[in-house]
């Protein structure tokens, strides 16, 4: 009887206990690789960015820090990087949110659609590119339309200030249909029955924009704008292979800067660089959080 | 009276549709064209490409080339249809294919190992419960949203303590370890009802058996797609090979690319399909697991 209960007891602890050795073996690989390439190497380079150099190892608090913020190549950098992620973003939200709601109407062809919209997720760069070149051209084929519809003169889109035009206009088309597929499925998991309700009670369609459904797709929301700030810093792959190592100025970015600085290998400014845009990241993301949690905190469970 | 008072709506609504749908089609022009573009455009003779894009790429490389008309001629369809450019590629200029070959030297190990590591790390971080677990899934979290241009600091540094600089592990070893599949598979895994373990373990199943005959097949769609973002993520490389390989005879064809229109514009749009092949490929045949695999990255939280 002893025995039984005994017996029991242990399958019941076995059943219920989830932190195995399996379990725990299963991450050491992980782990293991994580560690050695990715957060080891981080610590010493925080290290790094307080030495004045690594032969001499000289504790010299912020002053790599101070260096780059004195450094022109990286604030113009760092400066275009935000500015065109300060553009692409909110572009990218509310257009891929634009997309899901379409695809979320009664419009036919639904699958087609989503297909086309999805496509350009899966195109290299690379392949695209030479159509790029050929729209964008000061001689293109864009310019060419402009002028017989309109009458307007050329435009260099690729050597002025409109680069970031095309550089943004390059990022959504890429973008926007993972970002769509993501709202399509929050605007599923919206309950169907508080929309009607609402309805019923006469709440008008801005009215259920606003307070039922942005609601409801806010976690989305957030998760939409980091990951497209996220990959908005990807961008630098468009712009080097549309423009190579030496960019019009605004598409100067601060993966050109760090190219520059690999070059020379210049492990303090490395450093210090890399802190400073992880420490950004953090802040921004860290703030969307906030955001999020004040603006949809009360629907989520 | 009531249908009168019907119809006007519902007609406003059929036209609402339908400039929705017009909208969509426009839409899906836009997004369809430059890759239909270039598909097509890889099928005409060299010297269409000269005769229509000349002077796009002779200003690139300074001149000195002859053309014909002097604005950019976009074409939908070739005047000749012409295998003559990848005929070229093919059997003429070994150069692209290596760089292809290259890609594939880069991509393949990262998109297998890297899934390999993550489906047994997911397991763990599923079922292991604690602080510690926590604190390292939200590192984990952390490192995924950090861009290139701060973990390429830490992985040049790693690389070049071990000597692995202008190899190919460089980019492969760092590749392995990124914790994005990690992330999704996690999640995947997590979606499996408790009590399916718990039974497993009823009957006798040793954990083992619970990691292949019921996780294994229900995160399989979920497999399926992080192997087609992990592929189409490294497959577009341009950061990691431009400082870790500096022999460009490593270079992956992302890279290679650009360099073509110094030289071969007249390879450059089959090159380009080429390229895009393998990865249309995939969307075409996995649509489907791509967009599961996509809504289950959603949130970070949880």
């Amino acid at each position: 009887m002893k025995e039984k209960k005994r017996e029991e007891r242990l399958t019941k602890s076995r059943l219920t206990d989830t932190n195995t050795l399996f379990a725990k073996l299963t991450v050491a690989p992980s782990l293991i690789g994580v560690s050695v390439f990715f957060i080891i190497p981080f610590i010493i380079i925080i290290w790094y960015s307080f030495l004045d150099n690594p032969i001499n190892k000289e504790f010299v608090f912020f002053k790599n820090y101070e260096i780059l913020f004195g450094n022109n190549a990286f604030l113009k950098a760092a400066k275009n990087t935000l500015l065109l992620s300060a553009a692409a973003v909110p572009l990218a939200v509310v257009m891929s949110l634009g997309l899901a709601s379409l695809l979320d109407s009664k419009i036919p062809a639904k699958s087609f659609f989503r297909t086309s919209f999805l496509c350009p997720m899966m195109v290299p760069v690379a392949s695209v590119v030479l159509i790029w070149q050929v729209v964008f051209h000061y001689n293109g084929t864009l310019n060419y339309l402009m002028a017989e519809w309109f009458g307007s003169a050329p435009v260099d889109w690729m050597k002025s200030e409109k680069s970031m035009i095309v550089v943004v206009l390059m990022f959504l088309w890429k973008n926007l249909g993972y970002n769509m597929i993501l709202f399509l499925a929050a605007l599923n998991n919206i309950p169907k029955d508080l929309i009607e309700v609402a309805e019923l009670e006469g709440a008008g369609r801005f009215y259920r924009l606003i307070h039922i459904k942005l609601r409801y797709l806010s976690p989305t929301v957030l998760f939409v704008t980091i990951l497209s700030l996220i990959n908005s810093f990807k961008v630098f792959r468009e712009v080097y292979l549309l423009t190579g190592d030496y960019p019009f100025e605004s598409l100067y970015l601060l993966q050109h800067f760090m190219n520059n600085t690999f070059r020379s290998l210049d492990y303090q400014k490395l450093s210090a660089a890399a802190m400073i845009m992880s420490a950004v990241m953090v802040v921004i993301i860290g703030a969307l959080y906030v955001a999020e949690n004040k603006f949809g905190g009360d629907v989520e469970e | 009276m009531k249908r009168r008072l019907r119809s006007p709506s519902k007609t406003l609504e059929k036209l609402g549709i339908f400039l929705l749908t017009l909208f969509a089609a426009v839409s899906a022009v836009i997004f369809l064209l430059p890759t239909v573009l270039t598909i097509s455009n890889s099928f005409m003779a060299q010297s269409e490409i000269n005769a229509n894009y000349g002077i796009v790429f002779s200003s690139i490389t300074g001149g000195g080339k002859t053309y014909i008309s002097d604005r950019v001629n976009l074409k939908f369809i070739p005047d000749m249809v012409s295998f003559s450019q990848y005929f070229s590629v093919l059997l003429k200029t070994p150069d692209y294919l290596l760089k292809f070959w290259n890609s594939m030297l880069l991509t393949v190990p990262v998109v297998v190992f890297q899934t390999a590591v993550a489906l047994f790390a997911s397991y763990g971080f599923a079922r292991l419960t604690g602080r510690l677990k926590e604190i390292i899934f939200f590192l984990y979290i952390i490192l995924m949203l950090m861009p290139y241009q701060v973990t390429l600091v830490p992985n040049y540094l790693v690389a070049d303590k071990l000597g692995l600089l202008n190899t190919r592990w460089s980019i492969i070893l760092p590749g392995i370890f990124s914790p994005f599949a990690v992330f999704l598979l996690t999640k995947a895994m997590k979606r499996i009802p408790k009590t399916y373990f718990e039974a497993a373990m009823l009957d006798g199943a040793n954990e083992f058996d619970i990691f292949t005959e019921i996780c294994f097949p229900m995160v399989r769609s979920a497999v399926f797609s992080v192997l087609m973002l992990v592929f189409i993520d490294y497959w577009n490389m341009v950061e990691q090979p431009l400082i870790l390989l500096t022999d460009e005879q490593l270079h992956p064809l992302s890279v290679f690319l650009s360099k073509i229109n110094t030289g071969d514009t007249g390879l450059a749009f089959a090159v380009a399909v080429i390229y895009m092949t393998p990865s249309l490929l995939m969307f075409l045949y996995g649509e489907e697991y791509l967009v599961e695999g996509i809504t289950y990255s959603g949130g970070i939280k949880g």
